[in-house]
């Protein structure tokens, strides 16, 4: 505007006036980029984020599950779906996991991209067996014919006393076919980043969230991106041990990683944002530097994430490790429902520290 | 159906069982606000009628399964409300020892064989509790509960059509208040009259007022008749409705104020104690004596709540198998 009055008055001459839009646009800019950087949303609206930039963009693409629609989403992530794309792409589901995953994957073999949302992971049972039998096998028993790029998400995990039936981490129950992708986001900017790309993949990904993370806020850019999945992010540099984690555990980690520094301990952070694949390498070449692992998960402790990890390094760093590797899940129980035994099942900060002065011999 | 005689008796059991559990569940709503209650919590107000209904027309060996919202019916198979009041506190008092919670109340000894969390996950349990039955000879009914969204399951296809084919001596009640959270009925299906699914499996089934603990006791004495008999399961679509939103944190938008109204004024504790009056069965000081008591009886399995423990965090490992188990610590 400015430059437009000058102009037209003639008020500078041209090289000035020249020099003076340059210097506009680029504060401009510097002021947009301040701005975007500045920006912070929650979770659940980086996941609508996902969801309505990929819907835009791409017709075959839908949503459906229970409330997803008239009630705006169980925990309000798809808010304002229904009035944008009508309900022939938010659908609502009676409460029929097994039906509806299945007639999910069978849209899927057809040509459609479906993202079926579970209102929780606990309820995907009702459901595995179209997940597990039908969406990760499809590729491989029909020989490269049918696939199915779609989608499976919900929050996993504890919400609190929410009692053993509404509690539990199935990662690894996932992770463990081949067939899938299994992807659990930190913070809202992995959260974006990856369900983009999970939406865009040409195989059944599953989604993992969390209940206690929707409120959650972070600084998400405006301008559009994409993240890897099967890449780990090194959240921090450090010398004194590796601690890998992923999903809401991330934030119990960041609380005890204060803890440590109080203590003087450079803890290397690694979150890993997807489990299948689960990239050990960058687990491997951290623990070559650090000579130490601890290992962070909400699931139960037998055949988890956390056993495939330490595998993996025992197999490719034997000789770097400088201690046993030590890890801190959920306690080895179904989760009951008092403030007590919530407390002692979970890992938290107490417990992490312990196990990073254990592989320290502290 | 048979008409049944109700005594000035049955008519008080009603009576002080619905407002035990109105009283029971307001002060539950009241003790939430305070976080004295956690997780999910869903209330059982406005159904009153069914699990009362129910309980007069059975036997004292005859079960019973439900799902979470199943406050009502734990204090209904019997549980004192002190135990019903301290698990939902988390305490060791509880009738779970603190370990189930709200969703998951359980009762042994007073045959209550749960609340179950997953929607449709109890409605084969129920079946197998009457195979049980059947397999031992005993003459005992099992009642099985559900919510109006739990018949969307595939699970209960599956056990419907086993228990009609085995003619197991079990009770399907679909407790329909018209909505499964957000969503009304009419959204999931084109078959609006639920009880018709019973069709399907040749199994009796009946649609009944569940706002009159009349009707639901007789439904019931049919059912658990046809059951003893060796004939089999029946399956009751019992019309009733939940004042309050789905679980504390539902601001029930999904319906109108008259909606709600319009069985509000059709209440089962107003309409059963009206009738007592008009019977000259109980004058109104008789029914607020009978209500003085109960709100004691409530206060009283607060402050039971209030004094007892948590369960230390050893009780972690108790209960999770039955002989010694050697978990994972780290
Ligand atoms: C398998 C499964 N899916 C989803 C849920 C989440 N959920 C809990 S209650 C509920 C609604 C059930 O409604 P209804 O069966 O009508 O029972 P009501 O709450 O009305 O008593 C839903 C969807 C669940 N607990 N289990
Ligand atoms: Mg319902």
């Amino acid at each position: 505007m400015f430059i437009i009055i000058c102009w037209r008055h003639d008020y500078f001459d041209r090289q000035t006036v020249f020099i003076f839009y340059c210097f506009t646009i680029q504060a401009f800019v510097i002021f947009a980029a301040h701005f975007r950087v500045m920006r912070t949303i929650q979770f659940r609206e980086a996941l609508r984020e996902a969801l309505t930039e990929e819907m835009r963009r791409d017709d075959k693409v839908f949503l459906m599950g229970e409330e997803v629609a008239e009630y705006n989403g169980a925990y309000k992530v798809s808010q304002g779906m229904l009035a944008e794309f009508g309900e022939k792409r938010v659908i609502d589901t009676p409460i029929a996991e097994l039906g509806f995953a299945g007639i999910a994957v069978g849209a899927a073999m057809n040509g459609l991209r479906p993202i079926v949302e579970f209102m929780t992971f606990n309820f995907s049972l009702v459901a595995i067996d179209q997940v597990i039998n039908s969406a990760a096998k499809m590729n491989s028993m029909s020989g490269g014919q049918f696939t199915c790029p779609m989608v499976f998400r919900g929050p996993t995990g504890s919400a609190g006393q929410l009692g053993a039936q509404h509690s539990q981490n199935f990662e690894n129950w996932y992770a463990n076919t081949p067939g899938l992708k299994v992807v659990v986001p930190s913070n809202p900017y992995d959260a974006k980043g990856l369900l983009k790309s999970a939406i865009r993949d040409n195989d059944p990904v599953i989604f993992m969230e969390s209940e206690q993370m929707y409120g959650l806020k972070w600084e998400v850019p405006e301008e559009e991106y994409l993240l890897p999945i099967g890449q780990a992010h090194v959240v921090q540099e450090g010398s004194d041990v590796t601690i890998v984690s992923f999903g809401k555990m991330m934030r119990v980690l960041e609380d005890a990683d204060k803890a440590l520094k109080q203590d003087g301990i450079s803890a290397e952070i690694i979150d890993l944002r997807s489990v299948r694949p689960l990239d050990i390498e960058t687990i491997v070449k951290s623990v070559q530097k650090t000579n130490r692992l601890v290992i962070v998960e909400e699931a139960w402790p037998l055949a988890s994430i956390s056993s495939e990890i330490t595998y993996g390094v025992q197999k490719h760093a034997f000789d770097y490790l400088d201690a046993p590797i030590a890890r801190v899940t959920s306690r080895d129980v179904p989760l009951p429902y008092a403030p007590t035994l919530v407390e002692a099942y979970l890992p938290n900060v107490h417990r992490i520290v312990d196990a990073v002065k254990q592989v320290s011999y502290a | 159906m048979a008409k049944v005689k109700f005594t000035k008796e049955i008519y008080t059991k009603w009576f002080k069982q619905m407002m035990l559990i109105r009283r029971f569940e307001e002060k539950s709503a009241q003790l939430y606000g305070q976080q004295k209650i956690r997780g999910f919590c869903h209330l059982y107000i406005g159904q009153e009628a069914v699990i009362a209904g129910c309980m007069t027309a059975l036997e004292e060996n005859d079960k019973l399964i439900t799902a979470y919202r199943d406050h009502g019916h734990a204090l209904a198979a019997g549980i004192p409300a002190n135990e019903v009041m301290a698990e939902l506190y988390g305490k060791v008092t509880g009738c779970t020892k603190g370990k189930g919670g709200s969703m998951h109340m359980f009762s042994k000894e007073h045959n209550f064989f749960g609340g179950h969390g997953i929607v449709g996950g109890q409605i084969p349990l129920g079946a197998g509790i009457a195979l049980a039955d059947q397999y031992n000879g005993t003459k005992d009914v099992t009642v099985c509960f559900m919510g109006d969204g739990a018949v969307r399951q595939g699970a209960l296809h599956e056990a419907f059509n086993m228990a009609m084919l085995w003619k197991l001596p079990v009770i399907f009640v679909v407790e329909n208040n018209e909505y499964a959270m957000g969503t009304s009925v009419e959204r999931t299906t084109n078959v609006l009259d639920i009880h018709k699914i019973g069709l399907a499996y040749d199994m009796p089934n009946y649609q009944i007022d569940g706002m009159k603990c009349e009707d639901v006791h007789e439904a019931i004495a049919d059912a658990a008749k046809r059951a003893r008999k060796g004939d089999g399961p029946t399956f009751l679509e019992i019309k009733t409705y939940r004042y309050r939103g789905h679980s504390m944190s539902d601001p029930a938008k999904y319906r109108t104020k008259e909606e709600v109204q319009k069985y509000k004024a059709i209440d089962p504790i107003e309409v059963v104690g009206k009738t007592m009056i008009s019977k000259k069965w109980a004058t109104q000081a008789d029914l607020d004596k009978m209500e003085d008591a109960i709100n004691i009886e409530v206060n009283e399995s607060v402050e039971f709540a209030e004094a007892s423990p948590y369960p230390d965090a050893s009780e972690l490992y108790t209960d999770v198998y039955e002989e010694d188990y050697p978990f994972i610590v780290e």
